[in-house]
This record gives structure tokens, C-alpha cells and sequence, in this order.
């Protein structure tokens, strides 16, 4: 007997499986997950933590906040940001102080783990959110970080 | 001369042999026939692989091919003429001959079995008087050609793919058989346009043969999806299992050929189901029975695509059996119930139990 | 015979030593079988990454199965001797990236540990509710993949719709969807975002709902139960003894979830049943990862109220430097038992860091109850013990 409760059963379980799937056959209009891409990015909009990549801010006098303390260098397991840096005479003191010529940046080599993020005292450094990274040469994704003729804003120290 | 009884429309027929002799205009209606098949071989192919991707993502939350064309139509368009331009790659040590013959062979099969089916009451190429007994020899040369296309890739996987197509396909061909020759028992003949002249007026043979005609519907569903070696019964192709089973190294063309004859093949199988249980082209209640311009193949081509929507609705839903498990369903499962069935099926039609 | 190995296969030695020097008509029967080699993998949708599998198959039955290792060997442990201890973090979330906050929370735990540091409440609270997030993450896309292994390809979008709600939580508190590096020695890098307990909650009450309907899509299905009940027995002596671990050893009846038996983090204040089934086939390991997404959901559930208020992090030197000494911790991944053992000299590197990872240990039985079954069993098998392959080749 046990013969034909097993296709009773058998059936009855293939049913079961057939009206889930169905279920999402009818509500297929308004239950589809697909985020159609390149014509949504109007509208996407990546949370405000999300890593894209790591940009220097600056502000409307072309100043930023980085010293050239090279922690961000230390930090990063990747060898991914390069400091390339000198000694300038402060104007206010007389003295001689670190200063960048260049924060590089390989986005190629980056993790996106964050340390230099953490390890930054002046917070010279953040997250951008931006998710379009790709480019056709792999030069491209070396960048320097701080705008050409910036400098850094006056009080900050580390 | 005319041994084929073509009917498709009358008026063609009688123009073209007013305007040529007898041979000639044999011969040109032979050659438009065969235009108009293969056409509807590659559209309802085309669109069938559509269909299926587009049924999918409605079963998996999402949208399906909306690229090429309004909703994608043109995708599977545009797919076809990518294989087209594809380069025709085979392995080093395939045996040459029947590597390039196996999809001809897979095709060439599945749109013979195509010319048997009325479409509508004047469309039929070849209404041929043992069409039942016809479709049962010539789908079950197709796994000829998935056979040799296996062995001849020189593949390990391919074969693999080959040998478990060949076993499951002589399995269950004896199924699909049987209940179709339950509905013949009911029938009488084995033309197909008689078969549907006969539910014109008893209704449709579902109703007609009430249980055990069920019972035979839903073997003969089970069967046929094996048959065309789909999902749960896709162990030929298991892409987990094998890669891409016995079509592994074919490439370009000749695995479109393999991919069309899939598709065309569940075409087939739905068309029978359609003939054999739900009245053909007979509108369901005779409700455009007075209607004489109503086309009546749309009716047909509705109930196919219901059919075939049931078939990938079993796709998308179920795993996959082990090779032992499907032969075990076949074997002690399928057949003891079939032939049950039969037996049942004729003691009703001799006491006269049908509707 | 002596089982035939892939070297064999590369070096051209005929399967039967003396075969190639007799006459063909010497060899009487013509209808002998011939076992025969089948590389599942590195390229193989089963393979479920780089792990190479050499079978020797007679017809459709396996006789032997070895894996071949080595695809994805990014020697991270070697790595790890050159970084510090702050950087070693980022590395792990490279090994079982399906856990990653799990093995970000095990070398975190260790350096703690050696440090003699107590992280506050509300780190050790914070790290559970994602361990269990993550948890039910990868047991969702196994889900999905163990489904489309057995050849329903429906149940992988399903597991991924859900598992993406929870990527969406890790990306908004931790910035990244996968390889989250959130943890570092001594708590974590940041607090967590203000949406995070409310999108915690909304997934719980959306999983709820889903939950049931994975069973009746999958679980209950009869090819699905006949395709993995009674294939790929584990026993439970063999289960212990071959060292396996997590849902694999918990489906032998072999009791040994870490969170249970060696608290860390807030484990100890959690009340959750460990899923333990004996049957120790296919399907038991099935139902274990099922029940722990149960179990995962009340862990969190219990904790998500109650967060307490803390330091987000203890304070560490900008350079940690080990005292000299051995250290380990375990802790439990999606996969099983996750252990790091550092060997310090008292520098700022370790001087040997080892990852006793679950994957590897899991790995090792798939020969010994495999052998004789099917090809569509080993499959069924594969997916039933969840591999990783950056986890077990590390």
C-alpha cells in the first residue's frame, strides 16, 4: 500500500513546490528584483559609509588637511598610498615643517579595508562613494589626491 | 502523381496547377510547403527560447531579455545571428563525419515529426493515415543523433551526457507509447485530423475517456518531458553535473541546431498532448464553432503554449533525478500504471462507460 | 588494483600493468570495462570556485575521488607574517569571504586575548548580531546553490534575495558588502549606523515569512529527498575522526558548535539549541543549516533590543605588539570551526600565524563516503558540505 501513498505523497509535495514558484509567477510584475543598471543611476544612491574609493577633501580655497604625517602610508597593508613629501619653511613660525608634494593613490591596489581611513589623525583623507571605478588604462587608476597648488589649512597639526 | 494529399489552402494548390503542368506545380507546392515549414520551425524555435527565458525570470523575481526590441522581442533574434557568425570549433581527435552529422540529425527529425500536426482544419502538410504510429518512429530517431553527437566529440562529459540520453530516452519512450496508444484505443484510428473530427462531436478525448484518459494525460506529460530531456529529467545537459552534457564541444550553428531541436521538440510533445487530449484545433464548447472566419489555429497554438508552459513551469520548480532514480520511476513506476490503464481504458470502452 | 591517481593519468601508465604488450586477441573479452579519469573542475559549475576533483569513474559509479588543491593559493598565512596586526584583519576576510566578519572576529579575538584586553559589552554584542547575520547570509546563498546543484536553478535567486538585504545592512553600517573589515583588535572601527537595529528588525520579520517557503519549495520536495536522504553517510566516528566540523560534523550527530561549548563574544548570554541530527547523510546536513538559520534569527532577536551602551573601541597602541607566546581562539563560521594560532616573539609581526580552517578539514572526507555512489551524489554531496575554496586553500 505503501506503493501508491508514495505517489500520493510524491505528487503532493511537487504541487506544494509548484504553487511557490507560481506564487511569484503572478506577482512577477511588482516582486521583480532586477535593479536595471546603467539606466538607473539617476536614482541609485550608494549609503553614506559605503567604500568607493578614497579622495582628499578640499575646500573653496583649495586647501586640504593632510600634514604629510605618512600614517596612512603605515597603515595600509598594500602598499596602496604613496607620500611623496618635503620640508617647507612655515611662514608663520619660522619654521621648518613637513609638507606633501604628492599623496598618490593606486586604486588598483586597494582593498578598500579602511585602515587609512582610521589611522588618519587630521581626518585628511575619506570615503568617496563613488562606484564607477572602471577605466581602460590601468594607469589611470594611480591618482594623485591633492589638487595641484593646494596646500594645507592653516591649524592643522598632528 | 500527388500522393501526398496537401490541403493547406486550396486556392494556392488550384492556381499553381493552372499555371504549370502537373510535375512542376507538385513540385513548387512540395518546395512552398517545405519554405513555410522551416520558417515556422525557426520562429516557433525562436520565440519559444524567449518564451522560456522570459518565463523564468518571472519565476525567479526577474524581468527576463527587455534589450533588443520592444520587451525583447528581437533577443532571441539577435541571438541566433551571433551563433550564426560564430566560428564552427571542434576538438582535435572528434571523428569528423558524424561529429558535423549528429545535428542535422537531432533537427532534421524533429521537423519531420513538425508536418504531421493539423494546425487548423486546412492546415496540415501530411495527413497521413498511421500519423500517430508516424510521430512515435520519428521522434524517437532524434536520440540517434544526441547519441553520436556524444560519442564522436571525443568529450568524457559529452559522453556521459550521450550514454544517459540514450538509456533514458528508450525508457521512456515505451511510456509515451503507451499512453498514446490508451488514447488510440478510444479513438479508433491513428490519423490525427480523424482524431480531432472525433472530439468535434463527443467532446474532448480528456473528457471523453474520464480516468484513465487523466491518468494517461499525466504520464504522457511526465514522459514527454523526459523525452525532450528537460528539467527534472535533464541529466543529459546536468550543467551541474556534466558542464554542458553531450552539445559540450559543439559550438556556433551546430549547437543552435542542438538548442532549436530542444525547444522544437517540447513543441511536439505539447502539439500531441494538445491532438491526443484537448481537441486540436477545436474551439473548447464549440464557442467559434459558427464563426467560419475565426482562425482556428489560434486555439491550437493556445493550448500548446498552456502545455508548454506547464512543462516549464516543472523546470523551473523541480530538481533534478539521479539516473537510477529516473529509471526506477520509469520502470516500477510509470509502466506497471500504464499498462494498468490500458487494460482499464479498454474494459470502459467495452461496457460502453465513456462520455 | 591499487586506486589509480592523477599522476598516473599524467604520465601515461596504463591502468593494468602488462596490458599494453599483449595481443589483442590475448584479451578475451571485448565487452571489459575500462575505469576512466574525469577532471570535475577547476572550471566546473559544481566546483563551485577552483577546487580540482580527479575521478575515477566506471560508468556512472565513482570509485575514487581526490581533490587537488591549490588554485587559489594566495599563501595568506605567509602573508600574514609580514603584516601587522591590524592589517592581518583584512586578509581573513579573503579566506572564507562568506563568513568574512566571522574570521575578522577570530584574529580580532586572539590579539584580544594575548593583549588581555576586554572589549565592552557593546562590541561583544554587536559582533554576535553580525556573526549571525553573516551566518544567515552564506547559509542563504548555500541554499540557493545547494538547489541549483541539485538542478533546481530557481531556489539560487530566492536565496539571494534575502541574502542581499543583509548586504544591505553590512554596507550601510560597515561600508562594504563582503569583505567587510569592520572588526579590529580591540572593538571596532566605528559605531553602527543609526538604521541598522530597524533594518535588522525589518529583515527578521521579511526571513520569517520566507523561511517556511524554502521548506515547501525544496525540502519537502520528493526528488529533492530522494536525491539526499540516504547519500553521502558520514558516520559519527568518522565524522570526529577525520576532524570535521560545523553543519558537516553537527549532521553526524557529533555535538561540537564552538558558540556553544567555548563562549566568546555574547554567545553566553544567548539561548539558542545547537542543530544536531544523527542521520549524517545529505539531507541531515541540509536540515542542519536550515535550523540554524532558525537558531541564527533568535540569537538575534534576543540581542537586537538590547544593545548595550560602550566604547566602540578599547584603546591599543598604534603599534600592537604580542607578548611572546603561543595564542589560540576558535570560534565557529558558517562552515564549522574557524581556529587562529599566532606564535609571537614579541615583535609587531607574528612570527607564524596558522588557520585551522573548517573548509579543509571537511574536504578530507568527501572521498571516503563518496566512494561507490553516483556522479549526481557527489554532487549532491559537494553541495551539502558547503566549500569555500579561498577557505580551504587559503
Amino acid at each position: 500500500m505503501s506503493y501508491f501513498s508514495d505517489i500520493y505523497n510524491g505528487i503532493k509535495t511537487l504541487l506544494t513546490g509548484m504553487s511557490v514558484t507560481g506564487k511569484y509567477f503572478i506577482h512577477a510584475r511588482k516582486g521583480s528584483l532586477t535593479q536595471q543598471y546603467p539606466d538607473n543611476r539617476e536614482t541609485l544612491k550608494m549609503f553614506d559609509r559605503f567604500r568607493g574609493e578614497v579622495v582628499m577633501p578640499h575646500d573653496e580655497n583649495n586647501e586640504h588637511r593632510c600634514t604629510g604625517c605618512q600614517k596612512c602610508e603605515i597603515a595600509c597593508p598594500n602598499g596602496t598610498i604613496e607620500i611623496i613629501w618635503d620640508r617647507g619653511i612655515d611662514e608663520e613660525t619660522g619654521k621648518k615643517k613637513k609638507k606633501i608634494d604628492k599623496h598618490i593613490y593606486h586604486l588598483g591596489m586597494c582593498t578598500m579595508c579602511g585602515l587609512c581611513i582610521e589611522a588618519c589623525p587630521t581626518d585628511a583623507i575619506v570615503w568617496a562613494q563613488n562606484y564607477e571605478n572602471s577605466v581602460y588604462d590601468r594607469t589611470k587608476l594611480s591618482k594623485v589626491l591633492n589638487q595641484p597648488g593646494s596646500k594645507v589649512k592653516a591649524g592643522i597639526e598632528d | 502523381m500527388m500522393m501526398i494529399p496537401l490541403n493547406i489552402t486550396k486556392t494556392i494548390h488550384d492556381w499553381l496547377y493552372s499555371v504549370m503542368p502537373e510535375n512542376a506545380a507538385s513540385i513548387t507546392e512540395m518546395l512552398l510547403i517545405a519554405i513555410a515549414y522551416l520558417a515556422l520551425f525557426a520562429v516557433a524555435g525562436l520565440y519559444l527560447v524567449l518564451l522560456e527565458r522570459k518565463v523564468a525570470a518571472w519565476f525567479q523575481l526577474r524581468l527576463g531579455p527587455n534589450r533588443v526590441g520592444p520587451f525583447g522581442l528581437f533577443q532571441t533574434m539577435a541571438d541566433a545571428l551571433k551563433l550564426l557568425s560564430k566560428e564552427l570549433t571542434s576538438t582535435d581527435k572528434t571523428d569528423k563525419f558524424l561529429y558535423n552529422l549528429a545535428p542535422f540529425f537531432v533537427i532534421t527529425t524533429s521537423l519531420i515529426a513538425l508536418s504531421v500536426f493539423p494546425f487548423s482544419k486546412q492546415f496540415q502538410a501530411f495527413d497521413i493515415n498511421i500519423g500517430v504510429f508516424f510521430l512515435i518512429a520519428v521522434s524517437s530517431i532524434g536520440v540517434i543523433g544526441i547519441l553520436i553527437g556524444g560519442w564522436s566529440s571525443n568529450n568524457k562529459y559529452a559522453m556521459i551526457g550521450a550514454m544517459r540520453s540514450g538509456v533514458q530516452t528508450i525508457s521512456y519512450e515505451l511510456s509515451v507509447g503507451l499512453s498514446i496508444i490508451t488514447m488510440v484505443l478510444l479513438t479508433g484510428t491513428l490519423q490525427l485530423s480523424e482524431i480531432i473530427e472525433i472530439q468535434r462531436t463527443g467532446g474532448w478525448l480528456i473528457w471523453q475517456g474520464h480516468i484513465p484518459a487523466i491518468i494517461a494525460f499525466m504520464i504522457f506529460m511526465i514522459a514527454g518531458t523526459a523525452e525532450t530531456n528537460r528539467a527534472p529529467f535533464d541529466l543529459v545537459e546536468a550543467e551541474s553535473e556534466l558542464g554542458a552534457g553531450f552539445h559540450t564541444e559543439y559550438s556556433g550553428m551546430k549547437f543552435a541546431y542542438f538548442f532549436l531541436a530542444e525547444f522544437i521538440n517540447m513543441f511536439i510533445i505539447a502539439s500531441i498532448a494538445v491532438v491526443l487530449f484537448f481537441g486540436g484545433w477545436l474551439s473548447p464548447f464549440g464557442i467559434t464553432e459558427g464563426i467560419t472566419w475565426f482562425p482556428e489555429v489560434l486555439w491550437f497554438l493556445i493550448k500548446v503554449l498552456i502545455i508548454i508552459f506547464l512543462m516549464m513551469w516543472f523546470r523551473w520548480t523541480f530538481p533534478r533525478l539521479r539516473i537510477d532514480q529516473l529509471l526506477t520511476l520509469e520502470w516500477k513506476y510509470l509502466l506497471p500504471i500504464n499498462l494498468v490503464n490500458l487494460v482499464v481504458m479498454a474494459i470502459i470502452i467495452w461496457l460502453n462507460l465513456t462520455f | 588494483m591499487r586506486p589509480i591517481s592523477y599522476r598516473d593519468c599524467e604520465r601515461n601508465i596504463t591502468l593494468e600493468p602488462g596490458t599494453q604488450n599483449m595481443k589483442p586477441e590475448t584479451i578475451n573479452n571485448n565487452f571489459k570495462t575500462e575505469e576512466y579519469f574525469v577532471n570535475m573542475g577547476p572550471q566546473h559549475p559544481a566546483a563551485h570556485g577552483v577546487l580540482r576533483l580527479i575521478l575515477t569513474i566506471d560508468g556512472e559509479i565513482i570509485k575514487n575521488v581526490e581533490p587537488d588543491l591549490g588554485y587559489i593559493h594566495r599563501s595568506i598565512e605567509k602573508m600574514c607574517e609580514r603584516d601587522s596586526y591590524q592589517q592581518i584583519v583584512h586578509l581573513t576576510d579573503r579566506m572564507d569571504y562568506l563568513s568574512s566578519h566571522i574570521n575578522n572576529e577570530a584574529v580580532c579575538l586572539t590579539v584580544e586575548k594575548a593583549l588581555e584586553i576586554e572589549v565592552s559589552e557593546r562590541v561583544k554584542v554587536i559582533r554576535t548580531i553580525i556573526s549571525e547575520l553573516t551566518r544567515i547570509a552564506s547559509h542563504c546563498l548555500w541554499w540557493g546553490v545547494m538547489g541549483m546543484d541539485v538542478g533546481a536553478l530557481t531556489t539560487y535567486f530566492y536565496g539571494f534575495r534575502d541574502r542581499e538585504m543583509i548586504n544591505d545592512i553590512f554596507e550601510e553600517t560597515c561600508g562594504a558588502r563582503l569583505t567587510m573589515n569592520y572588526n579590529i583588535p580591540g572593538g571596532l572601527m566605528f559605531d553602527i549606523h543609526p538604521n541598522f537595529v530597524k533594518r535588522t528588525k525589518d529583515f527578521i520579520t521579511h526571513f520569517k515569512t520566507k523561511l517556511p517557503e524554502y521548506d515547501r519549495l525544496l525540502t519537502g520536495n520528493v526528488i529533492f529527498q530522494k536525491r539526499t536522504k540516504g547519500v553521502g553517510v558520514l558516520t559519527k566516528e568518522d565524522a570526529i575522526s577525520f576532524g570535521t566540523s560545523g553543519p558537516v560534523a553537527r549532521g553526524s550527530g557529533f555535538a561540537n558548535d564552538v558558540r556553544k561549548r567555548h563562549h566568546y563574544s555574547a554567545y553566553d548570554r544567548v539561548d539558542f539549541k545547537e542543530a544536531l541530527f544523527t542521520e549524517g547523510d545529505s539531507f541531515a546536513r541540509y536540515q542542519v543549516r536550515i535550523m540554524e538559520m532558525w537558531e541564527a534569527m533568535k540569537i538575534i532577536e534576543q540581542l537586537i533590543d538590547t544593545i548595550p551602551e560602550g566604547d566602540i573601541k578599547t584603546p591599543t597602541n598604534a603599534v600592537i605588539k604580542l607578548p611572546k607566546g603561543e595564542y589560540y581562539q576558535r570560534v565557529e563560521t558558517a562552515r564549522g570551526e574557524l581556529g587562529v594560532y599566532i606564535n609571537s616573539t614579541g615583535t609587531k609581526n607574528p612570527y607564524r600565524l596558522k588557520f585551522r580552517s573548517p573548509g579543509f578539514s571537511n574536504l578530507s572526507v568527501l572521498d571516503h563516503i563518496t566512494k561507490g555512489a553516483k556522479i549526481g551524489d557527489l554532487v549532491a554531496t559537494m553541495a551539502s558540505f558547503d566549500f569555500v575554496i579561498p577557505d580551504i586553500d587559503r
